[in-house]
């Protein structure tokens, strides 16, 4: 098995906001991630795909296929965008790197025909980055 | 928050994925790789520099690895506050800026290695009541680094 790993960037704001909770509440659980005007991160997000080589190109899947996923379905969405309000999958969601990470698995997993997604690591800061490993493992 | 902007109070359910959250901190210490039964040869041959009786020092990067659901009301597996202080605590506090051998009692007699420094920082985060440890790394320097996962 060869493991395979796109890294792309992408910038964009966010804020964490639960209206079942009181504002005291969301200040107390989110912090300075409740600003209500929201705060930005350049997001770096490396996509690791697994596969065999196919034995005719060499290749699990071709790269250039894989970056244009990347664009199309992350990048064209959330690339300097603001995240709760303009991404309709993380609308009524916190857009926690969890979420965030767990939202772009669902996203690509269906897209990729060759290999199969193996792992979405998301950096929101370099000190901070969420896994998501889908179903198994 | 503005009216124009406002977020349902239901949110879908998250599929059931793993997930992984990683934090990395940062702790700078000295150490000495060298056992009290051994020779001055035996510990010169086997740790090398590392054996040199005053010590030396690292820039220590810890990477803590907690999984769990992800809980909806909050979109987090664990909140990043409890966790930092909960680091902060058991581990940071009491091996920064210290001479690890000398002042941190698990090294008394356990040479502090990387490898014992992960188990040791493992051990003390195990019972982290929040989420589940499930991975401990640490870079000695940026060329040399370690994961320990539990036995």
């Amino acid at each position: 098995m060869l493991y395979l790993t796109r890294k792309v960037e992408f910038s964009a704001s966010h804020l964490y906001n639960n209206p079942d909770f009181s504002p005291e509440e969301n200040r107390r659980i989110f912090g300075k991630c409740n600003n209500p005007h929201g705060h930005g991160h350049n997001y770096v997000l490396e996509v690791t795909v697994a596969g065999e080589p196919d034995p005719q190109t060499g290749m699990v899947l071709d790269l250039k296929e894989l970056k244009e996923i990347l664009q199309r379905e992350i990048l064209d969405r959330m690339d300097h965008r603001f995240l709760n309000y303009e991404v309709p999958e993380l609308a009524g969601k916190i857009p926690t790197t969890e979420t965030i990470a767990s939202t772009i698995w669902t996203l690509l997993e269906p897209r990729i025909r060759q290999g199969r997604l193996h792992r979405v690591r998301l950096y929101e800061t370099p000190d901070l980055f969420v896994d998501c490993l889908g179903n198994g493992q | 928050m503005s009216d124009k902007h406002p977020t349902p109070s239901t949110p879908d359910r998250q599929p059931a994925l793993r997930v992984v959250l990683h934090r990395r901190y940062h702790f700078s210490a000295s150490h000495r790789l060298h056992q009290r039964h051994w020779t001055g040869e035996q510990n010169l041959r086997v740790y090398g520099k590392c054996a040199n009786p005053h010590g030396h020092g690292h820039n220590y990067v810890l990477d803590v690895g907690v999984t769990g659901p992800v809980d909806l009301a909050t979109g987090m597996i664990t909140n990043l506050a409890d966790l930092d202080a909960f680091v902060e605590r058991e581990i940071l506090a009491e091996f920064d800026h210290v001479y690890l051998n000398e002042q941190v009692p698990a090294f008394r007699d356990n040479v502090p290695t990387t490898e014992n420094i992960c188990r040791e920082v493992f051990r003390r985060l195990r019972p982290y009541p929040h989420a589940r440890l499930e991975t401990i790394g640490i870079e000695e320097t940026g060329n040399n680094s370690f994961e320990y996962s539990g036995d």
